[in-house]
């Protein structure tokens, strides 16, 4: 049976005491974008693009707290310059990335994004772990979540296009 | 008369008491650095449009403290998304200070588009900031926002057009980023949240 992953996400943020929530919503982080609303210890903040997060975290951690980002890959490539001043200034930083341009993708134009989402985020000198399967996504915001905190680093999980499961334009839009 | 930003800044900024500053890149982190170097103002050195959300994001885990980010006109332009997000959270303790002086300051002082008429103070009112102003002359009212109103706020200060000589703040982005939090947070700087 496929562990329920979006509950266990919102289970290892919890458990890290993360109170602020950025994203930019992709439909395979609905369910953990409801969760993380229906939260009262957390504040969920929807971003207009990706990049916003950045400060967001960056101003987050200033103030004391820890956060997290949520997107989907294509929005990685809205990132690249502001990825700098984590670098600079060793800002602690966790993205949660559900990805298209996999297996099962129908867009095109999902596909060149998707194809370079972990070269580009290595290239900024983020941390890169692949949950290719269910199982595997909560230990791996596990291991993120410590690990950006502990070291004062950037980390992000990828979750494989074939963990969400969506397949078609119609499906996406009735999730 | 017309208003000078080194001027402008050092009045916003006077006994500015616990007051938490962000500042963006280019002259307005100049002009705070100018205005008097301190452990919790975050002059930037980059990531050009994200003054305004590093703001929000201290705003909201910081609450019962005042948080005014100081930017310019291209800083905001580049960010100009944030203005909405910022006021979809509502953060009642933060101002958003532009210093307005039309140009792109550090590149050749080429003309923004805040010089051809666009109106960031009317996109921050219409994206819900409590109270949303332009200043010309002084900047008692702006003063008012950082320090006492609820906000969001926000204020554009239309200034001078001038090139001025640089005062510069430290560079280095894990100082800058621990002298912040050192002085906010004291030594529980130091741990992580669930340790303090």
């Amino acid at each position: 049976m496929q562990p329920d992953w979006p509950a266990e996400i919102h289970r290892e943020l919890t458990a890290a005491g993360v109170t602020v929530v950025g994203y930019v919503p992709d439909a395979g982080h609905k369910r953990l974008i409801e969760l993380c609303h229906a939260d009262k210890r957390m504040r969920a903040v929807p971003l207009t693009t990706e990049e916003e997060g950045i400060g967001l975290v960056a101003g987050a951690w200033l103030g004391g707290e820890k956060s997290v980002l949520l997107m989907q890959s294509s929005g990685v490539g809205n990132l690249v310059n502001v990825l700098g001043m984590i670098k600079v200034c060793r800002f602690p930083l966790v993205m949660i990335i559900t990805m298209r341009g996999e297996q099962g993708e129908f867009n095109p134009w999902q596909v060149p994004m998707g194809e370079n989402t972990a070269r580009v985020l290595e290239t900024m000198s983020v941390a890169v772990r692949q949950a290719g399967d269910a199982q595997t996504v909560a230990g791996h915001v596990h291991a993120a979540l410590g690990l950006a905190y502990e070291t004062q680093g950037a980390q992000a999980v990828l979750i494989a296009q074939r963990v969400i499961g969506i397949k078609s334009f119609q499906e996406q839009r009735s999730q | 008369m017309t208003l000078r930003r080194r001027d402008v800044v050092k009045e916003l900024l006077r006994e500015r008491g616990d007051l938490l500053v962000i500042a963006g890149l280019g002259s307005t982190s100049w002009d705070i650095t100018a205005a008097g170097d301190a452990d919790l103002s975050f002059p930037m050195w980059g990531a050009m449009g994200q003054a305004a959300m590093i703001g929000l994001g201290l705003a909201l885990t910081q609450p019962k403290r005042r948080v005014v980010v100081i930017t310019g006109d291209g800083e905001m332009l580049m960010g100009i998304g944030s203005l909405a997000t910022i006021g979809v959270q509502q953060p009642a303790n933060l101002t958003v200070v532009v210093i307005d002086n039309e140009r792109y300051g550090e590149t050749g002082m080429q003309r923004t588009h805040t010089a051809d008429g666009v109106d960031l103070t009317s996109v921050a009112a219409a994206c819900k900031f409590k109270h949303a102003i332009t200043a010309t002359a002084d900047v008692k009212a702006v003063r008012e926002l950082v320090y006492k109103t609820p906000g969001p706020n926000f204020a554009t200060v239309k200034v001078a057009d001038d090139k001025l000589p640089l005062v510069l703040p430290p560079k280095d982005g894990v100082l800058l980023k621990a002298r912040f939090r050192r002085a906010l947070l004291g030594n529980s700087a130091d741990v992580l949240p669930e340790e303090r």
